[in-house]
């Protein structure tokens, strides 16, 4: 199923579909609320005021654009490729959840829902969205694991600050697939007054375009800085890819660059042999769940079984419509990286460069490091440094015996 | 005719209302499932809505989502429960039987496979909770060539043009979502499904089944004034869940709720 290189991307079509994949896989009720949704998206998409307003918050509040930043050192030590970092790490909350929030939230706020729900693993998503609800004043509740909650004790706590109610999730695994599941039938069941902020390009159709949408801020700053700094565009994108919002964020607008390669990284957890990781795309088969048809990690019966990684920010068992598509059409490459390989790249960034990265994006790391020897002095390649890493302390201590 | 309808006309000749269960095939074992659809019947259901268990249940309730649990815990399959259907209609040959649930076990086995397998285990329709009419055609073009009804949804937000659409792919009867929520939530309002229904029915002629939040006697006989069945599912569920571990009370348990509400549809033609 190979793209015409010379058609220019277009995904998805008028039903959200990227080819087999996406979709709308959602009970009746919902059906016309996302259809309200979608078009309120498409009409603002093109208000001048809303950009304006959406492109102030993202300067002001959120602090873009996010510099690029040449890790001479790190690149000098793999002996190849020149790497270049996009700054994620460096916007308000700490990570590229915050470019999707802020732009739901407008909506939200345009479309008269005076009540914001969002699912949340690790709690970015879940802390980014309680940050905008709190600016704008509007009711937030966020259901996350019990399990992720009480591995993520400081980000409830900062929600809580932040105003929100954190609903812990006790039904099935009790994690990030879970907190979804509940988060939807909140949404179906409040749906009139509720505006649901799904944290990454999965769920049904409008979601994974327009949160594709409000992250593709990244990539565009980051062609634009490319071009001005090296006078050419990166010879290859890496990101990390869990539901893979900050992956398509970067990648987005290179789709239609056929010289840039491009690469997404899932986590392998302890190997992709044990079938203890999170790599659908790698490891996984289509299926249908949480509204979209996509890679699925799933047994034999068709249910969806249980991921295990480091970073809960990719312990997700479905991956994003759109990656889906790239993976089958060939125009993205799709790995993994053991949980220990991107420890040992956390740890080398930390050291070598003085920026601790989230484990999210120490996956992308850790693939790049790979890539990087295999490539000239003259080569570049874009990392998407989608979080950095202080969330992570008590994950990293713990691996080393200590209790912070 | 299919099952289905015969059914239907049957009742309708008969100024009947139609009595449908809910039960997650596989709960609370997998043993229990048929003997509890053979005594479901004797107790006065009309069709039996067969639940198919699955990991993510995003349309359930905590009552049916813990009945997914315990049928997942020995590992009820889509197979298995089609296994189910050809024991109760070795027995039953007249009692239809739809399937409940999501898509990813039919997407997994196949849909064409599904089919046939369902056709051969005397399955006579599917109600797939998240697929809508947008994604359902290369599912609804496969089942009916094998002679099977899929069930649609219809809710309070479903509008007029949605109505239509469904009215156009529909089979066997729809189901209409009494409340905005999930199965076993809040309390249904009689005036609004009221309401609903006649716009339903200005567009669909099929027989039109009112489930969700319908959880007793006297619920179940106001909704039989309005529609041509009354779907219950969690209330019977709960029963379930509370007598697991005594499957003879159980089987009573259930059979005695199901007299009493068919007794409550019964009495509700004549009142």
């Amino acid at each position: 199923m190979a793209t015409n290189p010379t058609e220019l991307y277009h995904w998805p079509d008028a039903g959200g579909h990227f080819g087999p994949y996406g979709g709308m896989f959602v009970p009746e009720t919902l059906m016309h609320p996302l259809e309200e949704l979608r078009l309120a998206y498409e009409r603002y998409l093109k208000d001048p005021e809303f950009r304006v307003e959406l492109d102030a918050d993202l300067r002001d509040y959120v602090g873009r654009p996010s510099p690029i930043y040449h890790a001479e050192r790190w690149s000098r030590q793999l002996g190849g490729a020149q790497i270049f970092l996009k700054r994620e790490d460096l916007n308000h909350t700490g990570a590229h959840k915050v470019n999707n929030t802020v732009g739901q939230a407008l909506l939200a706020r345009r479309m008269g829902k005076a009540r914001i729900i969002a699912e949340t693993g690790a709690g970015q998503h879940g802390v980014a969205t309680a940050t905008v609800a709190a600016r704008l004043g509007l009711e937030c509740v966020v259901y996350m694991g019990e399990v992720d909650v009480a591995r993520q004790e400081a980000n409830v706590y900062r929600m809580r600050l932040l105003g929100a109610e954190v609903v812990s999730v006790k039904s099935g695994s009790r994690t990030l697939k879970d907190a979804l599941n509940e988060a939807m039938r909140d949404w179906v069941t409040n749906v009139d007054h509720t505006f649901y902020i799904i944290g990454t390009v999965a769920g049904p159709h409008p979601y994974p375009a327009m949160v594709r949408d409000f992250q593709s801020v990244i990539g565009r700053e980051a062609r634009a800085q490319m071009l001005e700094r090296t006078g050419r565009l990166p010879d290859a994108l890496v990101a990390c890819v869990g539901g893979g919002s900050n992956a398509i964020g970067l990648f987005y607008p290179f789709l239609n660059d056929p010289e840039v390669a491009i690469y997404g990284v899932e986590a392998a957890g302890d190997g992709i042999a044990t079938g203890r990781h999170a790599a659908p795309l790698c490891a996984g088969a289509p299926g249908v769940l949480h509204g979209n048809r996509t890679y699925l990690m799933e047994d034999r019966d068709g249910q969806i079984i249980e991921t295990h990684s480091i970073s809960a920010g990719l312990d997700y068992p479905g991956v994003g419509p759109e990656h889906a598509w790239l993976k089958d059409s060939g125009r993205a490459r799709y790995d993994a990286v053991t949980d220990e390989e991107a420890l040992a790249a956390f740890h080398t960034l930390t050291r070598v460069e003085g920026i601790i990265p989230a484990l999210e994006s120490s996956h992308a790391l850790a693939y790049a490091a790979k890539l990087a020897p295999t490539l000239g002095r003259d080569r570049s390649i874009l990392i998407n440094l989608s979080g950095r890493g202080d969330k992570d302390m008590h994950t990293v201590a713990a691996r080393e015996g200590l209790r912070l | 005719m299919s099952r289905i309808a015969q059914r239907f006309a049957a009742l309708r000749a008969q100024g009947r209302k139609a009595l449908i269960p809910f039960v997650t095939a596989g709960d609370p074992s997998r043993e229990l499932t048929v003997p509890l659809m053979h005594r479901m019947v004797a107790a006065g259901a009309d069709l039996i809505e067969l639940g198919v268990p699955f990991s993510d249940p995003i349309a359930d309730g905590p009552v049916i989502q813990r009945a997914s649990e315990r049928a997942l815990a020995h590992h009820t399959s889509l197979g298995d429960v089609l296994e189910m259907v050809r024991r109760f209609r070795s027995e039953d040959p007249d009692t239809p039987v739809v399937l409940m649930g999501y898509l990813n076990p039919i997407e997994v086995m196949g849909y064409q496979v599904f089919a046939d397998r369902a056709l051969e285990a005397g399955v006579d329709g599917a109600l797939v909770v998240d697929v809508p009419p947008e994604e359902s055609h290369d599912l609804v073009a496969t089942l009916r060539q094998s002679a099977l009804d899929l069930v649609y949804l219809l809710a309070p937000t479903s509008t007029e043009a949605r109505i239509g659409k469904i009215a156009e792919v529909a089979s066997g009867f729809v189901y209409y979502v009494s409340v905005k929520g999930v199965t076993g939530a809040g309390h249904l309002d009689l005036a609004s499904v009221e309401a609903k229904l006649a716009e339903i029915r200005r567009r669909i002629s099929l027989p039109v089944g009112v489930g969700f939040g319908i959880k007793d006697a006297a619920t179940a006989a106001s909704v039989a004034a309005l529609a041509d069945a009354v779907i219950v599912g969690s209330a019977i569920v709960g029963r379930i869940e509370a007598l697991a571990d005594a499957p003879e009370r159980l089987l009573e348990a259930v059979a005695a709720f199901l007299g009493e509400l068919r007794a409550a549809i019964d009495g509700g033609r004549q009142g």
